[in-house]
């Protein structure tokens, strides 16, 4: 068999195998894309960050245990990973990586931006965090310590950004659309 | 590399995620293959995900060793790895055979410009 044929034309030939032999359908394929694509997405974590802002009772339960906390929300597949929220403050800045490959809090977040998977990435976040969010934009003090937070299949981890400090008055859905992605992941400071 | 980063590192929107995450529609195909597979009990996330592991750690490993010996890194592309990764697992448990996976690419890689297609994922080359 020939390798190096176009991934295009790879992928294309195993569907289409996968389809006769009645193991899964062109709509359900259509229907997983759809879903992670547009569906899930970083507007879930989001919500969460926003509640968490708003509410310390959340804020605490979330912090103590993320996949109970956000159950309420009824995320689609979010039981099926346990979700370790940590917080960013004025002492500790938190990043996310997966080193291995691309583990990612799918249910929050949707899925991971290119940048988390490419090498350089997974690699040097590990051994110069803070050159690396210098160069994301994120310029953190000497005194701030960073905590480099390694994804797994167990864990996935996301980063409760710090509240701009402008948006005290904001309501949850105005909160809501002031958090990123890029700052749940923790390569963006919120201002 | 800062470049890279630069390219979506920036703030981005929540709503304005799904954009970047598949380069073309194939990447998308072989996601919901794998995921939709997985989902459907085939076989676990997390059998898929092994591959997934050993297929990038294979490409980091000879990435780092031609950086050693003084060469340009070699370009990564994720989703190539990871549909090499469903196509390991889907051979291991005999759910394709190498043979035929290798007729119907070799088809399709036969037909004529412009054929008769019920996707539009292969204008990607």
């Amino acid at each position: 068999m020939d390798d190096h044929s176009a991934p295009a034309i790879r992928a294309e030939a195993i569907e289409s195998l996968l389809i006769e032999k009645g193991l899964i359908s062109a709509a359900d394929i259509d229907e997983v894309v759809e879903r992670y694509n547009d569906r899930i997405g970083p507007l879930n974590g989001a919500r969460v960050v926003a509640r968490a802002w708003r509410d310390p009772t959340f804020k605490r339960a979330l912090l103590a245990d993320g996949t109970a906390a956000i159950a309420e929300f009824a995320f689609e597949g979010a039981q099926t990973e346990k979700l370790v929220v940590v917080e960013n403050t004025d002492r500790v800045h938190n990043v996310v990586v997966c080193t291995l490959c691309s583990c990612y809090p799918w249910a929050m977040l949707g899925l991971p931006p290119r940048w988390y998977k490419d090498p350089a990435y997974r690699s040097r976040i590990v051994r110069e965090p803070r050159r690396v969010l210098r160069e994301f934009g994120v310029d953190l003090a000497d005194d701030v310590e960073i905590r480099v937070w390694d994804s797994s299949a167990e864990v996935r981890y996301m980063v409760l950004p710090q509240q701009p400090a402008n948006a005290a008055r904001e309501s949850e859905a105005e909160l809501t659309a002031r958090v990123t992605r890029d700052s749940m992941i923790g390569v963006e400071v919120l201002r | 590399m800062t470049a890279e980063f630069s390219l979506d590192g920036a703030a981005a929107p929540p709503m304005q995620n799904g954009e970047l995450v598949f380069d073309a529609p194939w990447q998308g195909r072989a996601f919901g293959m794998a995921r939709g597979m997985a989902e459907r009990g085939i076989y676990a996330w997390d059998d898929f995900r092994d591959r997934l592991i050993a297929e990038i750690g294979a490409f980091d490993r000879d990435a780092e060793a031609i950086v050693r010996r003084g060469g340009a890194a070699p370009e990564f592309r994720y989703y190539e790895h990871f549909l090499r990764a469903l196509e390991t697992l889907l051979v291991e448990r005999a759910i394709l055979v190498r043979g035929e996976l290798g007729a119907r690419v070799h088809a399709f890689e036969e037909r004529p410009h412009g054929h008769d297609h019920a996707h539009a994922h292969d204008h990607d080359y």
